[in-house]
């Protein structure tokens, strides 16, 4: 985020300020507006074996009482405690339903890194040998166009029927979402690098493989980077889906648990921390692509 | 007439889908040391041809030979300036020689590679830029580069696209009398494009004319009869200066579209305006006119 800042200003910095706090704002009155001590007398007149009844129905009656809105909402006051909660604890593992987030976090971020790491080694060099062949390019042009547009998670049962593990199959779905772009992008920045390089080349006669890595790929790399950013930001997107679908492990999962335990705070809190971290690794693959771009 | 380095025998290039050939019967030859270059319209094929010359490019009739060996695809022995410099932009201008050093001279170390490269660069003055991106350079500093860039592999010959086509006068002008410098000091043999008629002058040895195409030939050649050690602020004071340069462009506003179409003859006339001082500023009907077998 401050990069981000830097760029546009102290005045922009401040808006962006402003705008947080009337979100908080309008977060803070709707939740503590609606807490009404309505329920307070039902806790006294019910038998313990009700009140059970009632706290496994998700019903506490003690928790009624409180300052708690009736819609169930957090208010900010409970989500800057659960936030506090997971920050000072990270990493803790108290079992398959009780991880840490950062733990949660960990096993997203592998299976991206696997999944993506895969897709690369696969996408950037058959991307190469497409670019380098118009031939190709087009015998596999209308695979291509029909694969691409596949939602990454329809694929889903097949990985499971095939590879019969879930967390693989997990990441083959990061892989197979990760494919298209790199590998389209890189065929098209290999395809359209400018004439007069590859001539400066053969001028010179240099080899096929110093022609690959010195000329093509230098000329093509702000190309490639576009797409594996694009990848990675799809790749991100997906695995929350992907991990609630397969369960057991990771952030998507961590989601859909806490839902499943009626704890919104953290999975507002859950939420959050996805955004910033697709935020980061985009960050990442701006700086990255600063780095290979020229100016011409 | 020296020995021939450079021959070229009836070449033609038809491109796919045309009715007529864009040139055809194209004959000349280049001799070692010598510094040619070719004048035309737009759309004659000069620079097809000289892609061809350099291997980038196939005729599709005739042959190229250079000392006796048919040129069959790029070579390390015939360097080119493109007409669009070609710099690769993500590499310094070091970057850019050395690239091209290392491919005359793959066994050279790292340390070899720089001086030579230093060499080069300070060759056509651009020692204090070179560390400097293409992007950071002016186009008359590009262009430099480029052509450091094709002397930096010594080749046996050098091929320049019309080089100067996008830069100002002034610039063009110190360019110009920086290549003269360095081609003097070579002994470069060198084939060069260009619209300009007194670059030409200023420059070549000997002119070769193409008429207009389709079917386009190398109509005349014509001898630069002025002595080599010439020089932009003295070139329009010599006597033979106003006939060779009127007849160019009598040639070039008169006569090169009547020779369209393979009007004109397969085997070039060679003249030589100016030669023996003489007054008439239109050559073409003086008898210094000589044919050439």
């Amino acid at each position: 985020m401050k990069t981000w800042m830097r760029g546009d200003g102290p005045r922009a910095a401040l808006l962006s300020l402003l705008l947080l706090a009337l979100l908080l704002g309008v977060w803070h009155l709707a939740t503590v507006g609606t807490a009404a001590p309505a329920a307070a007398p039902a806790a006294t007149n019910l038998t313990p074996e009700q009140i059970e009844y009632l706290k496994l129905m998700g019903k506490d009656p003690a928790a009624e009482a409180g300052p708690v809105a009736r819609s169930g909402f957090p208010t900010l006051a409970q989500m800057g405690q659960v936030m506090w909660q997971h920050l000072q604890s990270p990493f803790y593992d108290n079992g398959p339903n009780d991880k840490g987030l950062g733990l949660q976090l960990l096993h997203s971020l592998s299976r991206v890194a696997l999944g993506y790491l895969l897709a690369a080694a696969v996408a950037i060099p058959l991307g190469f040998v497409i670019g380098m062949s118009p031939l190709l390019y087009r015998a596999l042009d209308p695979f291509i166009q029909v694969l691409k547009p596949i939602s990454p998670l329809a694929w889903m049962p097949l990985a499971l029927y095939t590879i019969k593990d879930s967390s693989v199959s997990g990441i083959f779905v990061i892989f197979i979402c990760s494919l298209w772009p790199m590998l389209i992008n890189t065929a098209f920045g290999v395809a359209s690098v400018r004439r007069d390089w590859l001539n400066v080349a053969r001028t010179l006669e240099v080899s096929p493989l110093r022609r690959a890595f010195e000329v093509i790929l230098p000329a093509a790399a702000p190309t490639i980077l576009t797409g594996m950013r694009i990848s990675m930001g799809i790749a991100w997107l997906v695995i929350v889906a992907a991990e609630m679908l397969v369960g057991g492990t990771g952030i998507g999962y961590f989601v859909w648990n806490e839902w499943n335990n009626l704890s919104l705070p953290n999975v507002i809190v859950a939420i959050l921390v996805i955004g910033v971290v697709g935020m980061a690794l985009d960050l990442m693959f701006a700086r990255l692509q600063k780095a290979v771009t020229y100016a011409d | 007439m020296p020995t021939e380095f450079l021959k070229v025998q009836g070449l033609g290039k038809t491109y796919p889908g045309a009715a007529e050939p864009v040139f055809d019967g194209v004959n000349f030859d280049i001799a070692e040391g010598e510094f040619v270059c070719i004048i035309g319209h737009s759309g004659c094929g000069k620079t097809t041809i000289l892609n061809v010359l350099a291997g980038l490019e196939t005729a599709s009739e005739g042959h190229v030979f250079m000392d006796r060996r048919e040129v069959a695809g790029p070579s390390l022995d015939r360097g080119v300036v493109f007409q669009g410099h070609a710099l690769m932009p993500w590499l310094t201008v070091r970057g850019n020689i050395a690239f091209a050093v290392r491919s005359k001279w793959p066994g050279w170390s790292r340390a070899q590679v720089d001086a030579h490269v230093q060499k080069y660069v300070a060759l056509v003055g651009l020692a204090a830029a070179i560390d400097k991106k293409p992007s950071q350079l002016s186009g008359g500093m590009k262009q430099r580069v480029g052509i450091a860039r094709a002397f930096a592999i010594q080749p046996r010959m050098l091929l320049l696209d019309e080089p100067f086509g996008a830069l100002d006068a002034l610039t063009r002008g110190t360019i110009q009398d920086e290549l003269l410098r360095i081609c003097a000091e070579t002994r470069q043999t060198v084939f060069m494009i260009t619209h300009d008629v007194d670059e030409a002058i200023l420059l070549a040895d000997r002119i070769l004319l193409m008429s207009n195409g389709p079917q386009a030939r190398v109509a005349e050649i014509v001898k630069n009869t002025m002595p080599r050690e010439r020089t932009r602020a003295t070139l329009h004071h010599q006597p033979a200066y106003y006939p060779l340069r009127n007849h160019l462009v009598d040639f070039l506003v008169a006569r090169s579209e009547g020779l369209s179409h393979g009007r004109a003859p397969a085997t070039p006339v060679e003249v030589s305006p100016g030669a023996a001082a003489d007054p008439e500023p239109r050559p073409t009907q003086t008898p210094s006119l000589r044919r050439i077998a």
